[in-house]
């Protein structure tokens, strides 16, 4: 039934002042998203997308355990985010906590869904800030790296110009 | 300008602009067309001098624009103040779709694997060999 057209892109939504929702389709089996979510050799290959590489995967996949992420991005400084997973259904929905390591303060809590259709798999990551404040600086985290890229990017045109 | 470009993704008026739920609400609203002041409190059900109070701040930071038409006044979306709002969340977008661009390659991996290990699970059937590699 469903058509073969996919968006390939992440939806992002703020549902409410101090939330966002991420969300995606895959054309992969529930199990199968849910390894590559949660599986640190696997985490790496995705978490840093275009941005960097990523160093360092550490999850303890139990309630109660920690995880945590770190990349270095293009422009050299490492982003790092680390947690505590709270609630854990199989392959199914991962409650965990969030901490940008830049900003200690702003903990999250995030719960990732994994829905199964028709063999395809619907991610969402709704993340649940205390403040707004809060979720407009992780909004902006996103373009730390890609900022930088883009200031790079100008001074060579600058460079060029010269 | 180069500062100049990036501060504005942080602290333009646009972004105080649409921090307040109804005002997104109203622009949610007049999205979709020109409205007046009677509408809007129609549609919303928010008393006249709240959605005033919220117009006049979207006016102010160039969301929203106003015309008169004979006895009533206009409001209408300026799509391009939203800009700076817009390449906010899509930046973050950006990030979310480049990881799972990856994923999906990851992905295919994992569901090839998979497929080959059940070939080879239907040829094992006969030695009963149920163990499960993972």
């Amino acid at each position: 039934m469903a058509g073969m057209t996919t968006s390939n892109s992440a939806v992002v939504t703020v549902p409410s002042d101090t939330q966002i929702l991420i969300t995606r389709e895959f054309d992969a089996p529930r199990h199968l998203v849910y390894r590559a979510y949660t599986t640190p050799e696997l985490i790496r290959r995705w978490w840093a997308g275009d941005r960097g590489q990523c160093i360092s995967v550490e999850v303890d996949l139990r309630p109660g355990g920690s995880w945590r992420y770190v990349m270095t991005a293009n422009a050299g400084f490492e982003v790092a985010f680390h947690g505590e997973f709270q609630e854990i259904i199989d392959g199914e929905r991962i409650v965990s906590t969030e901490v940008f390591e830049g900003a200690p303060d702003a903990a999250a809590v995030t719960t990732t869904t994994f829905a199964e259709h028709d063999g395809r798999t619907t991610l969402s990551i709704l993340v649940q800030h205390i403040s707004q404040e809060y979720r407009d600086m992780h909004l902006n985290s996103g373009m730390e790296a890609g900022t930088q890229e883009a200031m790079n990017y100008l001074e060579e045109v600058a460079r060029s110009l010269a | 300008m180069i500062f100049a470009v990036a501060r504005a993704a942080t602290t333009s008026d646009a972004f105080n602009a649409v921090a307040e739920p109804r005002r997104r609400q109203i622009l949610d609203v007049i999205a979709a067309g020109e409205l007046s002041v009677t509408d809007l409190v129609r549609r919303l059900g928010l008393p006249q001098p709240l959605v005033s109070k919220h117009l006049r701040v979207l006016r102010e930071t160039g969301l929203v624009v106003a015309r008169d038409d004979g006895r009533q006044r206009l409001y209408r979306l300026n799509g391009p103040a939203l800009k700076p709002v817009y390449d906010w969340v899509r930046d973050f977008e950006q990030l979310w779709s480049e990881r799972f661009a990856r994923m999906d390659v990851v992905l295919a991996e994992l569901t090839a694997a998979e497929a080959g290990h059940a070939i080879d699970s239907t040829a094992e059937s006969e030695d009963g060999d149920g163990r499960d590699d993972d």
